[in-house]
């Protein structure tokens, strides 16, 4: 059983060309911040390692940061621009028992993350769910699709923090 | 002449008395045989992760309630649980006590359902019947305490919405004296049936690395022969205080992870709740249930993932705090989520009535895989 600064060292000791950071400064859990398109690669020595054997993803949760600037327009309706979109991993593994958040952040106008599919397949569900709710792609996942939202919906994604709701649904007007 | 075959689409749903809810599978067949089934979901989605982004801290519990319906108390527990970690704040001991008793109890009434709706599945009418009388008990010894039935908005941060009554102690003790010879009862009208055992053993097996890789939890994954349960795993509340097993799936009938591992785990663990609800009930101590209910609910910032071990696996509630009274973001972690995925890869091969057998083994609640 390891602490997340000693998996942190290891994760940092085994790709020293990679920027990975620790924020222990949360009140409850440290998180380490890891390249959005080099996920795969950490995901799949976690999982590997035989010291670490994570093989078990608990949760994977889409964020919206909402730390690009915010405009608002004459209606009062907030738009915001810039700034990142983020994915939380939480690992455990069921022999030794530790467990882990992992945080990997992409810019908000063109979100793309590499899938850990492959590796956990927990992560197919959850990651439909974070692509239909903020808009995150996952790269090389086998069936992106919408989950929880209806398939014809138009592109906007409901989590994300300056969503407005529509007024018309396919031409109908929506009553409220 | 030979006879023509080909694939063929077949919804299964959205109204389908044997999906539990309003889900729809398309299954692709050839013949009876399933070659793919591809669950969709998302009929019953309310945004509640939405909803709780406009709420304060309190706000949010009753729609905590609204997505595993069959186990709502578990739900508040859960809740309570992740944002008491955030702020720091010890609970009385009282009050942990009532918390583990209700939880139980709850379980034990989840898996009523489950078990009681599994059988009606497959054709065995009776022991649903048998099993809701006594659940029956349960609401009731609920309904007495906070007024509800089935959605409670029980349990608060820092405390209870009310105290249990002064007959609640020897009700709930005269209810474990009578539903433990029940539980023989179930066991003898269904579990060892030869019709049930026919149409669950070898059924959807399930194997331990495709279960752990799928993150399936609760019955589900000790169906598969790993004893993992958070309740021993990863201690919350006061569960490190008691005594009880683990039951695992073995393989009995047929082979470790088939239908009927999954629907005995369930069954066994009636029988630890009841173990524990004893126990809990011998130690509870005098106290105030409301005096550690903050004042003023407002988090530092922070970010905090807890785990709890609902009666269908690890309910997880990954909470991000702004440093203001609303939650900034609320992820559920919904185990019923996480086991529906796993269907198309359980029904393949096996007939189109397995889907229902395999379906009900998994046991979902559709009002929390669509949250």
């Amino acid at each position: 059983m390891k602490n997340p600064e000693e998996i942190f060292e290891l994760i940092k000791s085994n790709f020293p060309d990679l920027e990975v950071t620790i924020d222990s400064s949360m009140p409850v859990e440290p998180i380490i911040s890891i390249d959005p398109l080099k996920i795969h690669l950490v995901a799949q020595f976690l999982k590997t390692n035989e010291e670490l054997l994570f093989d078990s993803l608990m949760s994977l949760s889409g964020v919206d940061d909402a730390n690009g600037t915010k405009t608002k327009d004459e209606n009062g309706t907030e738009t915001i621009t810039g700034g990142t979109l983020s994915v939380y991993y939480h690992l455990h593994s069921t022999s030794l028992k530790h467990k882990i958040t992992l945080k990997t952040s992409t810019i908000r106008e063109n979100p793309k993350i590499e899938s850990v599919e492959n590796i956990w397949k927990t992560a197919d569900w959850h990651e439909r769910e974070a692509f239909d709710m903020f808009g995150i792609i996952f790269l090389n996942h086998p069936d992106l699709r919408r989950i929880l939202m209806p398939y014809d919906w138009e592109d906007t994604y409901p989590l994300r923090k300056d969503y407005k709701n529509p007024e018309f649904y396919h031409g109908m007007k929506v009553p409220y | 002449m030979a006879l023509k075959t080909e694939e063929m689409i077949l919804n299964m749903g959205p109204q389908h008395p044997s999906t539990h809810g309003v889900l729809r599978l398309e299954l692709e067949i050839e013949g009876e045989l399933i070659k793919n089934v591809k669950p969709h979901i998302g009929y019953l989605h309310r945004c509640f992760e939405k909803h709780a982004e406009a709420m304060t801290y309190p706000q949010v519990i009753p729609y905590t309630d609204r997505m595993d319906y069959l186990a709502s108390m578990y739900n508040n527990f859960g809740y309570v649980v992740a944002v008491e970690k955030l702020l720091g704040i010890e609970v009385p001991e009282r009050v942990q006590y009532i918390r583990v008793i209700m939880g139980e109890l709850q379980r034990i009434a989840s898996h009523q359902v489950a078990i009681g709706t599994y059988g009606l599945d497959l054709g065995a009418f009776t022991p649903f019947l048998y099993l809701f009388r006594d659940r029956e008990r349960i609401l009731t010894l609920f309904e007495e305490t906070c007024g509800a039935r089935l959605l409670y908005n029980y349990m608060w941060v820092g405390g209870l919405s009310h105290d249990i009554h002064p007959d609640f102690i020897r009700k709930t003790k005269e209810f474990v004296q009578y539903f433990r010879p029940n539980i023989q009862e179930i066991n003898n009208l269904l579990t060892f049936n030869k019709i049930f055992i026919e149409r669950t053993a070898n059924v959807g097996v399930l194997p331990l690395d495709a279960a752990i890789n799928f993150g399936m939890t609760g019955p589900n994954l000790r169906a598969s022969g790993l004893a993992f349960d958070i309740r021993k795993e990863d201690p919350y509340s006061i569960y490190d205080r008691f005594d009880f097993d683990i039951p695992v799936g073995k393989g009995t009938v047929g082979t470790v992870g088939d239908c009927w591992d999954r629907y005995y785990v369930r069954v066994l663990e009636m029988e630890q709740s009841l173990r524990i609800i004893e126990q809990a009930l011998d130690q509870i101590p005098e106290g105030d249930v409301q005096s550690a209910i903050p004042k003023r609910i407002k988090p530092p910032k922070g970010t905090v993932y807890t785990r709890v071990e609902n009666p269908r696996g690890e309910l997880g509630y990954f909470i991000i705090s702004d440093g203001s009274t609303s939650p900034f973001r609320v992820k559920v972690r919904a185990p019923s989520f996480v086991s529906l995925s796993v269907l198309g890869e359980l029904c393949k091969g096996h007939l189109v009535s397995d889907v229902v057998a395999i379906l009900g083994s998994i046991d979902i609640v559709l009002g929390e895989v669509d949250r």
